[in-house]
């Protein structure tokens, strides 16, 4: 079939010719170049429009004072960039960001652990134990916020209800600003913290059994083992989910504007919630694709370290 | 049977049964490993069934701060009734539902294809293109909102359901999870019919696709809960009322009801009901999936 088609001699180069010594046998290699190419021009055309061509526009977005009705659009250098840095909201919807990853993190990691743990040791009830910490992290931002809104509302909400029984004295959890980052994280704890239970689930279930079967034979009872075999062994998945965690808490944005029923709490803002706000409140594109970069460049700070870790890993495996 | 029971009666007979146990069962630390597990599988359980019994609540009940799970009044569907006699909640069901599928057929068929040309296929600048394509995982979507937004404009895609779709085709990591199953998949299986002259998509439909189907469904399924509850591009995207689906349009709704409480939580409870139906009848090809698409960039 590739040796019909007509427009074989079209791509031939010499590089290509002594590129083509992959594993797989037959076929002319320039029709492979086209073929390779037509199965790729799908995605590659979706990846050029929506990705690609955005992150390069955005950038230049980022040095213009660009707005939503296309008044303005003058280059300006670095002033946005100038601009941000000395922005006091910038600062605090970063500082509000990193304060929500550091609070959501530790017991999204911890409590992962402790779940999967339990659940690996076979005890009856297994679909049961899976609906209920991974259910909640199957629904929408909106129906896990209306839920929380109404369990932390102040008169008439479960939580309250919780704190009266232990005899204490009820708190405006949302409308608090000392409080309602701690809601925030309550929620998301409660939404999000199923995806790395199952994560740890998978890395348990990875530990070779004969590990513990020589550890018992040697007389090592069930605490021994789990710390000797079981918490080493789980060292590469928590690194990871602990990464992975971090990247996904820096985005908070849907749930702490949702909770808040779209109103800006200066201790609840988040990165993306400003950018949001200057892009689509405040109408400033150029300033807010500049915020944009600012937060992307963390990101990728953020990547680049889960890559060198992952790789350190894989060398010394 | 019977001289189990008998022994147990004893005290000290039993102390030396849990003190030594046959495999796992019955140790201490099982009982106190089931006690902490039910503990979580309630507190994680008591938020929705306290939604859940809201909405059968009056909205009287409901908003007179009485804890009880069932209000003074019965249980009452009223609330779930007054939601479905507005139209706005199935026509919001059915944007989620036409646009998650979409975004899931493209980008399944668009990643799969390219992951198959670099898994298998030889041409120039496929080195290059993977390791680009690889380093656009990092790329956090809320980044991309004002250019993304400002191009739908430009498309006049903005308000529409294109607009909503097409950004969220692109899922470099889903490539690279569908590259790596390729890789693993022997090539001789596809050498025999290629020598029978079968042509490389037909050795992609017939040979690999079938073989894939697994690793296809837990991705699938993953894209098309993301797409479902995806929040922040959907409310940017679209005004129309008419045009929301369902996470955005109930987000517009709760500011409306003001303070009835039993209709905000039946919404809640019915928006669910969907991805714990597909949970439940999925439940292995998703716990698969969480494995391979959060380790995907290991």
């Amino acid at each position: 079939m590739t040796s019909t088609t007509p427009t074989t001699t079209t791509i031939v180069t010499g590089r290509a010719a002594t590129r083509a010594t992959r594993r797989h046998a037959g076929g002319s290699r320039h029709g492979e170049q086209l073929i390779g190419w037509a199965f790729l021009a799908p995605f590659l055309l979706a990846f050029a429009l929506f990705l690609a061509w955005p992150i390069l526009h955005g950038l230049y977005l980022s040095f213009t004072d660009q707005s939503l009705t296309g008044s303005g659009g003058g280059f300006v250098g670095l002033a946005n960039y100038v601009d941000a840095l000395a922005d006091p909201v910038m600062w605090g919807s970063l500082g509000n960001t990193v304060w929500f990853t550091l609070l959501s993190t530790v017991p999204l990691v911890v409590v992962a652990l402790l779940m999967a743990v339990l659940v690996d040791r076979g005890l009856p009830g297994q679909w049961l134990w899976r609906l209920s910490f991974f259910m909640p992290y199957l629904l929408a931002s909106t129906v896990i916020s209306q839920i929380w809104v109404w369990i932390f509302n102040p008169q008439i909400g479960a939580a309250n209800n919780v704190l009266k029984a232990f005899g204490l004295e009820p708190i405006a959890w949302l409308q608090d600003p000392k409080t309602n980052m701690i809601a925030i994280v309550i929620a998301t704890v409660w939404w999000t913290v199923g995806f790395n239970f199952l994560l740890y689930l998978a890395a348990l279930q990875n530990i070779p059994q004969q590990q513990y079967e020589a550890a018992s034979l040697d007389g090592a009872g069930g605490w021994r083992q789990f710390t000797a075999i079981t918490l080493p062994q789980l060292g590469p998945a928590t690194t990871l989910i602990g990464l992975l965690q971090i990247l996904a808490s820096l985005k908070l944005f849907d749930q702490a504007y949702q909770m808040l029923g779209g109103l800006s709490s200066d201790t609840t803002r988040s990165i993306v919630q400003y950018i949001y706000e200057t892009g689509f409140v405040g109408y400033r594109f150029g300033y807010s694709a500049a915020l944009s970069y600012v937060f992307f460049a963390i990101i990728i700070i953020l990547g680049v370290v889960q890559a060198l870790i992952t790789r350190r890993r894989k060398d010394a495996r | 049977m019977t001289t189990a029971t008998r022994t147990l009666v004893v005290p000290g007979a039993a102390r030396a049964r849990t003190r030594r146990p046959i495999g796992r069962r019955l140790t201490v630390l099982t009982v106190l490993a089931f006690a902490v597990l039910l503990i979580l599988a309630i507190g994680w359980l008591l938020p929705f069934l306290w939604a859940v019994a809201t909405a059968f609540k009056t909205e009287t009940d409901a908003a007179s701060g009485d804890a009880g799970w069932i209000g003074a009044s019965g249980p009452t569907v009223q609330a779930f009734s007054a939601i479905l006699s507005q139209g706005n909640v199935y026509l919001w069901a059915w944007n989620s539902l036409w646009t998650a599928t979409a975004v899931t057929v493209i980008t399944v068929t668009i990643s799969a294809l390219a992951a198959y040309a670099f898994s298998r296929l030889d041409f120039r600048g496929r080195k290059w293109l993977f390791v680009v394509i690889i380093a656009a995982i990092v790329v956090p979507p809320q980044v991309l909102i004002i250019p993304l937004f400002y191009e739908m404009l430009a498309m006049g895609l903005v308000d529409t359901h294109w607009g909503l779709i097409l950004p969220q085709v692109v899922a470099p990591a889903m490539v690279f999870i569908l590259k790596r199953f390729f890789d693993a998949i022997p090539v001789e299986l596809e050498d025999a019919a290629r020598v029978d002259g079968a042509s490389r998509f037909r050795v992609f439909w017939s040979i690999v696709l079938p073989l894939s189907r697994p690793i296809l469904a837990s991705v699938a399924i993953f894209v098309f809960i993301g797409a479902w509850n995806n929040f922040l591009w959907p409310f940017l995207v679209i005004n129309d009322t008419g045009l929301m689906t369902l996470p955005v349009g109930l987000q517009t709704v709760i500011s409306a009801y003001g303070v009835q409480y039993a209709q905000v939580m039946a919404q809640a409870v019915l928006a669910a009901l969907p991805l714990i139906i597909v949970f439940l009848i999925f439940q292995k090809q998703i716990v698969k999936g969480v494995a391979t698409s959060g380790f995907g960039g290991q």
